[in-house]
């Protein structure tokens, strides 16, 4: 037998996937896919599919009502604004914000995570304790106040959010794959590798992290919705993206100060968190039940 | 092994958790004194350039910042963290009765997050697969994926502007504890909810449950005198990370509802540039954190008592 053959890795994804879904996960995963797909479209086509500018003020038009709503009419269904800056074009444009966030934070901070963890489970010792050291420290400085030193001292911009965030969510992966490694280095098949005269490179890359994709499929999944969180909670403190930006953290700050004459300006982005946020968590359970049930506890 | 293993543990701990909170303050204070110069901001145009030095000098300011770094150790090691830039009362008092507020609220929001989320996971997972267990987990997804300052904001809204029930921020009588206690603890009680229910449906399906139903237990034996205990592991083992949330969660809950504590006072302190009192301020709360994950750690041996024999 081959030590290529002894590799289970593409196997397990096979079986995984082979797991039916039932009527009942059905039913929730089809709304949250249609959401997803909403999401995706506003986020990618923004600017084809909103009618004004996200950023245009039009003080005559400040505060209108959603359409439901007497008063409110069809050229802005979501109602305007303290500004009469059109809702549904800034939801929409926040949906990018919040889109450019996930697609930019999250393959970096799981590659980064990724190769320290292979590091630190596979050299025992020194880099491992200097890697638990550091996920300490990022355990006891909380992200927020972090985010807020660097706002200060570089300025609020997307791009600072996206480093912070980098910053601070690199090292879950890296924990998760370190742990996996320390269990997978003793198996016989790594074992064998070795003793064949494998490279460390070639036994890392080859026979152990694919074992740990699944892994990391499920936790970037999770970190999706807890990603677009800490951008909204970023935006909301005024220490996220530049003023005016159409962030939805920054939208609900903005309202807040006229949430008791109008409900839309924070309900709109509100909802619009909530869906998105409850979509990543429910495909993120779904991902970890059919691909992996040893992890119901990671979180 | 035994008693000296944990008191070696301990001490190694101890250690490490020193280590920690000092790189951590000596990140703050480094990026702190990157960020802006306070003689700028502290004083005025009409300033003569001799006043500014003489400001620098009392601020300790001056000299280069490898030797400002080193004074703030010294002084730091005896817990002096210097006087406040703004009102020259010396910082770490000025962070002490924030700090106090904040442990009110955070403690409050610790014990509604436990005890909504633990009974829940206990009749979600003794109901499985019912509409009850339905609704407790929808419960939990919408409790992790709601915003916490959309939620504040909303409670407000509802509580406060239209039914007058609540004052809508501040700190006083235990009214004005509700709904940040709320706000604050519901994401906790969601992840505490789903922890429970997937151990306690874990412990239900082992060969010592089958065994106490086989010896004709009562059922409300089983649950509360051996499977509980088993069900909460998981729940007990992830309450560091949960103080580290609590404390996340707390500077946003703080904004929203203009609760005086901590998080507010790190907001203030960065905005006016009052580095000495935030230096205090991330000393406390870094202290706690890694104080809070010492004790749980401690704690393993005497809540699974499989631990106890074997090394960690």
């Amino acid at each position: 037998m081959s030590i290529e053959a002894a590799a289970p890795a593409a196997d397990t994804i096979r079986r995984g996937f082979r797991i039916g879904v039932s009527w009942q996960r059905l039913l929730l995963l089809t709304p949250a896919l249609i959401i997803l797909g909403v999401f995706l479209i506003a986020g990618i086509f923004a600017d084809l599919l909103s009618a004004y500018d996200p950023e245009e003020i039009v003080l005559i038009r400040r505060l209108m009502p959603p359409v439901l709503q007497e008063g409110g009419s069809w050229a802005h269904p979501l109602g305007t604004d303290n500004l009469g800056r059109d809702i549904l074009s800034r939801v929409m444009h926040g949906a990018r914000v919040s889109l450019l966030v996930v697609v930019t934070c999250i393959p970096a901070s799981a590659l980064i995570g990724t190769l320290i963890g292979l590091l630190a489970g596979w050299r025992v010792g020194w880099w491992d304790r200097l890697l638990m050291r550091l996920v300490d420290m990022q355990l006891a400085l909380p992200a927020l106040l972090f985010a807020l030193l660097i706002s200060v001292v570089f300025g609020r911009s997307l791009l600072n959010v996206i480093v912070i965030i980098i910053i601070f969510s690199w090292s879950g992966y890296a924990r998760l794959v370190r742990a996996d490694v320390l269990s997978l280095r003793e198996q016989e098949f790594v074992v064998a590798a070795r003793a064949s005269g494998a490279s460390d490179r070639r036994i890392l890359f080859r026979h152990v992290l694919p074992n740990i994709v699944n892994t990391i499929v499920i936790m970037a999944t999770l970190d999706v919705p807890a990603v677009i969180l800490i951008e909204a909670a970023l935006s909301f403190l005024n220490i996220g993206v530049a003023p005016g930006t159409p962030s939805w953290g920054a939208m609900i700050s903005e309202g807040r100060n006229f949430m008791t004459i109008a409900w839309w300006p924070i309900w709109m982005p509100g909802i619009a968190i909530l869906l998105v946020s409850l979509t990543g968590n429910l495909m993120g359970d779904w991902l970890r039940d059919t691909l992996d049930p040893r992890l119901r506890n990671v979180r | 092994m035994g008693a000296q293993s944990i008191s070696a543990i301990l001490v190694s701990r101890l250690l490490q958790g020193i280590l920690v909170v000092f790189l951590v303050v000596s990140i703050v204070f480094l990026v702190s004194r990157l960020a802006r110069n306070p003689v700028e901001y502290l004083t005025t145009d009409e300033t003569t350039a001799e006043e500014k030095e003489l400001l620098k000098e009392q601020l300790g300011l001056s000299g280069p910042i490898g030797i400002q770094y080193v004074n703030f150790l010294i002084d730091a090691v005896q817990l002096d963290l210097g006087n406040s830039f703004i009102s020259a009362r010396p910082a770490l008092s000025e962070v002490g009765s924030r700090a106090s507020k904040t442990l009110q609220l955070g403690a409050a929001a610790l014990i509604f997050s436990m005890v909504l989320g633990i009974p829940l996971g206990i009749i979600a997972a003794l109901r499985r697969a019912t509409p009850t267990d339905w609704l407790a987990r929808l419960l939990a997804v919408l409790g992790q994926a709601t915003p916490n300052f959309w939620l504040g904001l909303m409670l407000i809204f509802f509580f406060s502007v239209q039914l007058d029930l609540m004052p809508t921020g501040g700190s006083g009588g235990i009214e004005h504890l509700v709904l940040p206690t709320i706000t604050l603890g519901l994401l906790s009680s969601a992840i505490s909810m789903r922890l429970t229910r997937s151990g306690m449906i874990d412990v239900m399906n082992t060969d010592f449950v089958r065994t106490a139903r086989a010896k004709g237990l009562r059922e409300s034996t089983i649950i509360w005198r051996h499977a509980l205990r088993h069900a909460l592991l998981p729940v007990a083992t992830i309450l560091g990370i949960q103080v580290g949330y609590l404390i996340a969660g707390t500077i946003i809950v703080e904004q929203v509802f203009a609760w005086p504590g901590i998080g507010r006072l790190m907001l203030h302190t960065i905005t006016v540039g009052d580095f000495p009192v935030l230096i205090a301020a991330i000393l406390v709360i870094s202290t706690s954190i890694v104080a809070a994950n010492i004790l749980v750690d401690l704690s393993y041996p005497i809540i699974d008592p499989r631990i106890r024999a074997g090394a960690r």
